[in-house]
């Protein structure tokens, strides 16, 4: 009897352990993920059923509430822009000489045809923030050692309710991302690679977006230069420069 | 004789006033329901066949597997050759190019920022080209309840239920925000020409009519089309005409295995329509069945109330040497005279009705505020040739057979005991 209470305080004490251990990984990755500000290029093609097309953009974001992006190729997408400000977006294009707000469950649809939503495009908030996490256990992946953790959401307005994340243990890095619905239906699918030390941080330059209910071989996502840490001026976060 | 029995039909109210008034009823109901089913299952299938299916539609084969998802980047590249080449090799159709699409539609404030927005369900049609039939076809003319048609690129229809909830007015702009076909994002300025309302709840919550041009720029699908309509010049909708169309166009195509090559599906193959024609096709069969036998048991029972009220005079026609033969014929006769009588009454009145519900209808509007189903709300009966006779044969025939079975009982008179049961 004594013995079984013993294994059982063990068991409950390593458990804690592990939560405790979870979570220090979760605020290394946010540490590599999540920067005060940054200036981002990237190249985005789109693997659709019939054809794959890229298109590239240059994004300024600070913190998580204020980003904007610029669509700089191909030519039918050039001009058009994105502003994020604390959880509103606007889109202006330059066809139409407008600013459209997309709220509720426009926020869901794919931005570009690709295999992101605008709500995926606009959650910028740490892990650590939104889930609360545990480790299943060590695992391999891709010749890297990985913790799969498993992140629960610990808030309501979250895009997924649960995923399966593997982080690299020596860099701390996500490798591998499944984002599930509450009902446990796979949604979204990422793998990361191409990771880099930029600027002190260990990033991730290719990321794979696969929308699991949708057609097509995914979304890739290329990071063809950024800049953490860099003065961006405010006028950037406003509407009026929408239309510059 | 005939006349004889008349007399005696109408003379003898409590011989003939029931079973005429219940034949009557039974026929009336009948003509009105034909009517209704007629009315309801023909106005939405026609409804469907303008908007969404026409007689046979012809695809992509990728797009035919999602059809109702308007899957725009799997639509049919060179369109316009390919509907060239059908009205050369199919004259007896009438060939459309529609695209069907999803989107936004956002009005603007002053600052040119968004004052509202909803989503819409889109269809782009051949509005300008001389000579397109699209317009009698949505019947837009009948449909405008403010501005006009579109006369020129860049205009549009809105709904006027969706024009009124985001208090917009003819010569309002309006931003299309939607996806190309490549999937990249979709913009296009309109203005509304006009609103429209064409009586039907799934599509007047939320739509937009434009020129397929128009829409073709705005959503990068130049030469290209979502769907080919074909519509047989007749107007109707023909199962083995369209059958033997639609084996001769796929089999062209049989060989080729690109997923985007052209398929055609008739009108019974989407969304419901076959449960819709074939109950519409079986409807009269149906209705006749379950008049017979529900007419000819109560008419049994009222023959049989009858033959006992009845019993003694025929106890006295036997006595006085007349054949069962004949006084179970009489009953036949009297039978077909009431009937004849009680079927015309009920025609006239069933016809009656649904002529006054086929010009006035009923607005079902208020239970059809979250259906799905393309189908008028208000619901109008609509009479046909078959309305003439479809209640009026199994009117006289039920009445027949319930004098039928009801006289049996002539014949189990025994002859013999016949003053001990009349007492005399």
């Amino acid at each position: 009897m004594k013995r079984h209470s013993l294994i059982i305080i063990a068991f409950l004490l390593s458990t804690q352990g592990f939560s405790q251990d979870a979570k220090t990984i979760l605020d290394k990755v946010d540490r590599n993920m999540s920067s005060k500000n940054r200036i981002l290029e990237s190249s985005m093609t789109i693997h659709g059923k019939r054809r794959s097309r890229t298109l590239t953009s240059k994004t300024w974001s600070e913190g998580t509430e204020k980003s904007f992006s610029e669509y700089l190729s191909p030519a039918a997408d050039k001009g058009t822009k994105m502003l994020k400000l604390e959880g509103q977006l606007w889109i202006y294009s330059t066809s139409t000489d407008r600013i459209i707000q997309i709220s509720g469950h426009l926020l869901r649809q794919s931005v570009m045809g690709s295999d992101l939503s605008y709500e995926d495009m606009m959650e910028d908030r740490k892990l650590s923030e939104l889930y609360n996490a545990s480790i299943i256990r060590e695992e391999k992946l891709n010749d890297r050692n990985t913790f799969l953790m498993q992140l629960k959401a610990k808030v309501d307005n979250v895009a997924y309710y649960s995923q399966k994340i593997w982080i690299d243990t020596e860099r701390f890095i996500p490798l591998k991302q499944e984002m599930y619905a509450k009902s446990g239906q796979l949604l979204k699918r990422t793998e990361l690679s191409d990771v880099k030390q930029i600027q002190g941080r260990w990033f991730p330059t290719t990321i794979i977006y696969k929308d699991m209910l949708k057609q097509g071989n995914g979304t890739e996502f290329k990071v063809t230069s950024i800049l953490f840490d860099q003065k961006i001026p405010g006028y950037i976060f406003s509407k009026a420069a929408l239309k510059q | 004789m005939i006349k004889f029995l008349l007399k005696g039909i109408l003379n003898d109210k409590s011989r003939s006033l029931l079973p005429i008034i219940v034949v009557g009823l039974g026929v009336a109901l009948t003509v009105l329901l034909h009517g209704w089913i007629t009315g309801a299952l023909g106005d939405s299938i026609e409804m469907n066949a303008d908007f969404n299916s026409g007689h046979v539609k012809v695809m992509s084969r990728a797009y035919a597997k999602d059809y109702e998802q308007m899957p725009n980047d799997l639509a049919l590249l060179e369109a316009d050759p390919l509907v060239k080449k059908m009205k050369n090799d199919y004259p007896d159709l009438d060939w459309v190019r529609r695209i069907r699409f999803g989107g936004l539609i956002d009005f603007p404030d002053e600052k040119g920022e968004t004052r509202a927005q909803g989503p819409v369900v889109g269809w782009a049609i051949d509005l300008f080209t001389p000579g397109s039939t699209e317009i009698q076809r949505f019947k837009l003319q009948g449909a405008i309840l403010s501005g006009k048609l579109p006369s020129k690129p860049g205009e549009a229809l809105i709904t006027n239920d969706f024009a009124t909830k985001f208090k917009v007015k003819p010569g309002d702009a309006f931003t299309l925000f939607g996806n190309t076909m490549d999937g990249g994002m979709a913009f296009r300025n309109f203005t509304v020409a006009g609103t429209v309302r064409f009586g039907s709840s799934v599509v007047d919550r939320g739509a937009v009519i434009a020129d397929i041009t128009d829409v073709r720029k705005a959503l990068g699908m130049e030469d290209a089309a979502g769907e080919i309509l074909g519509y047989f010049n007749t107007g109707v909708y023909d199962d083995k005409k369209a059958t033997t169309l639609m084996n001769d166009f796929n089999q062209k195509y049989k060989a080729e295995k690109d997923e985007y090559a052209p398929k055609m599906i008739r009108l019974r193959d989407q969304g419901g329509m076959a449960e819709y024609l074939d109950i519409a096709n079986a409807m009269g069969a149906i209705m006749v069945f379950i008049f017979v036998m529900a007419m000819s048991i109560v008419l049994w029972n009222a023959g049989l109330l009858g033959g006992l009220r009845r019993y003694n005079e025929f106890g006295v026609r036997l006595a006085l040497g007349e054949e069962k033969r004949h006084i179970y014929s009489t009953l036949l006769y009297e039978g077909l005279l009431i009937g004849i009588i009680g079927s015309v009454v009920g025609t006239a009145v069933g016809l009656s009705v649904s002529y006054y519900v086929q010009v006035v209808g009923l607005d079902l509007g208020d239970m059809m505020q979250r259906s799905t189903l393309m189908m008028p709300t208000v619901v109008r009966t609509r009479i046909t040739p078959t309305a003439l006779y479809i209640g009026f044969i199994p009117g006289v025939f039920s009445m027949v057979l319930g004098n039928a079975l009801a006289g049996i009982a002539i014949y189990k008179r025994n002859t013999a005991q016949l003053f001990k049961e009349l007492e005399v």
